[in-house]
């Protein structure tokens, strides 16, 4: 225990913590991706799937407790790693040039923080049922009600932009920060990285275009 | 190659010490020759300062020649300047003759390495990084026999890959978080992929790690900024290779655990 706790102190050991929670997000992601493609099959493959993972409490329950200590712990972790970051180059240059960094890497806090925000909003949206006209027994009622109002779709597409590029970095990131590389497969870190990010988000975008086109209703 | 020199206009941080805010001053370079180091270029310009009555600028230097790691400024805002694996010390005017001929010259920032004097700032913490657990402990004696332990070609090249590092600090002026991952990772595995590093790899991991986040350096969140800018070309395997020892030991070392019998 006193290990685990000192090994949290260092940064190595926050970025390996940041990078085994960002694992389980993505997986946890990847298969909402997934599962949410039933959606194109019709409104009771959708529902039908939604039931399917209801009826199996300890699935379900293993994954939302996975989720409730991986998200925190990502969140918190990630805000004391940039504050520590921020403070370790207290005066910055007058001029600076980015040799090789990409956007995503140098956006990542932001992205998150977006992420942060329209997962919020999502969980009030379609898990909370918090917002105008949810049917609690109809998942692919709330799912086509919900992106037929513009303004939701249109916080849907940005806040899965944000994930898409939050993966393209965090993807291969997290191997380097687990000491996860080797010469002869560094290369399909990065393919990995790009594949997910773009399935994830090109997946995840259909759907409120899919709905705002009228191939979903 | 022209010998024909070229006008340029510099704005060096100049600071008297290091609790002076500091600031950039503009200077005139009217007659650069494109055969002198950039190095050099301060040299003349302080030259004239000195004969002007007014206090030269401060910076680094030892060897000129690369290999010492004393040398190095921010060039327009890349450590070591414009050209990739070059030292400022072996970075020649002739790369400016078609520009910028407006350069800024800042000092290496991050707060583990504070500035002494305008240019020049104080790279304690990277010795302290090393005798922390940058070494291999020997019996001293007559030299042993060099073939004793054989070392397969590849691991020393690897090795030798890692021990190219020259300790110049680049690798932090250039990291968004100032990390002195990229040397740090250098050191560790330069040692740690020999058979002579093997019995104090677990601990000069731990010990150099600790020493670097007690120093203040950042996190390295992979931008890879360092390895671009390093002036021996480091690659970013060795921080790969730093978090995989570090984790492993923190993990398993036996070290300062209660002795099961
Ligand atoms: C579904 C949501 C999310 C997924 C799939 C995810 C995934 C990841 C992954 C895989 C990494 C790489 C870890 C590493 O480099 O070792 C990462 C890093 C990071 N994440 Fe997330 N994350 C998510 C949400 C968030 C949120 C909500 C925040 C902030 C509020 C956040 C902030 C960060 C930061 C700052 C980093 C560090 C970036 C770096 O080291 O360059 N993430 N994330
Ligand atoms: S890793 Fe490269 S940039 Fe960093 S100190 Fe060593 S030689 Fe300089
Ligand atoms: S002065 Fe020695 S490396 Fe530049």
């Amino acid at each position: 225990m006193q290990r685990a706790l000192t090994l949290y102190q260092t940064n190595i050991g926050k970025k390996a913590v940041l990078a085994l929670t960002g694992f389980v997000l993505v997986g946890f992601v990847t298969g909402h991706m997934l599962g949410n493609m039933n959606a194109y099959l019709g409104e009771e493959a959708l529902n039908g799937y939604a039931e399917t993972l209801r009826s199996v409490p300890a699935l379900l329950w293993t994954a939302r407790i996975a989720l409730l200590i991986a998200f925190p712990l990502h969140i918190y972790t990630a805000i004391s790693l940039v504050r520590a970051n921020r403070a370790a180059r207290p005066q910055r240059y007058a001029k600076k040039e980015e040799l090789v960094t990409s956007v995503a890497a140098k956006w990542m806090p932001y992205t998150g923080l977006l992420l942060l925000a329209f997962l919020l909003f999502h969980l009030a949206h379609l898990t909370f049922g918090w917002l105008p006209n949810f049917d609690p027994t109809n998942v692919y009622a709330n799912f086509v009600s919900g992106f037929q109002n513009p303004v939701y779709s249109a916080f849907y597409i940005v806040g899965n932009l944000a994930l898409g590029f939050h993966l393209f970095h965090g993807v291969w990131s997290m191997f380097q920060s687990l000491g996860a590389s080797h010469p002869k497969y560094d290369g399909y870190r990065v393919d990995l990285a790009i594949f997910l990010s773009a399935i994830i988000t090109i997946g995840n975008i259909s759907f409120p275009i899919a709905v705002l086109a009228g191939v979903i209703q | 190659m022209s010998d024909k020199t070229f006008k340029m206009t510099l704005h060096v941080w100049r600071q008297s010490g290091p609790n002076d805010a500091g600031k950039f001053e503009r200077y005139e370079c009217p007659e650069v020759n494109p055969h002198m180091s950039f190095l050099e270029l301060l040299d003349d310009l302080n030259e004239r300062l000195i004969a002007d009555g007014q206090e030269g600028i401060a910076f680094d230097h030892d060897c000129r020649e690369g290999i010492c790691g004393a040398c190095g400024v921010v060039i327009n805002g890349v450590p070591h300047g414009p050209q990739r694996r070059t030292t400022t010390c072996q970075l020649h005017m002739r790369q400016f003759i078609n520009g910028p001929h407006e350069v800024w010259v800042e000092p290496f920032r991050a707060s583990a390495f504070p500035i002494i004097k305008d240019l020049t700032v104080d790279r304690g913490a990277f010795d302290r990084i090393i005798q922390a657990g940058g070494y291999v402990s020997v019996r001293t004696g007559s030299a042993a026999e060099a073939n004793e332990i054989p070392v397969p070609k590849k691991i020393a090249d690897r090795a030798m890959d890692a021990a190219e590092c020259i300790g110049c600090g680049a690798c932090v002026a250039a990291c968004p978080n100032a990390s002195a991952s990229l040397f740090t990772g250098a050191k560790i595995s330069h040692l740690g992929l020999l058979p002579q590093g093997q019995p104090e790899r677990e601990d000069r991991a731990r010990k150099m790690v600790a020493q670097h986040d007690a120093e203040g350096f950042g996190g390295c969140t992979n931008h890879n900024e360092c390895e671009a800018a390093c002036p021996k070309g480091i690659s970013v395997d060795f921080i790969a290779q730093m978090n995989r020892d570090f984790l492993k030991s923190m993990l398993t070392a036996k070290d300062d655990v209660p002795n099961r019998k």
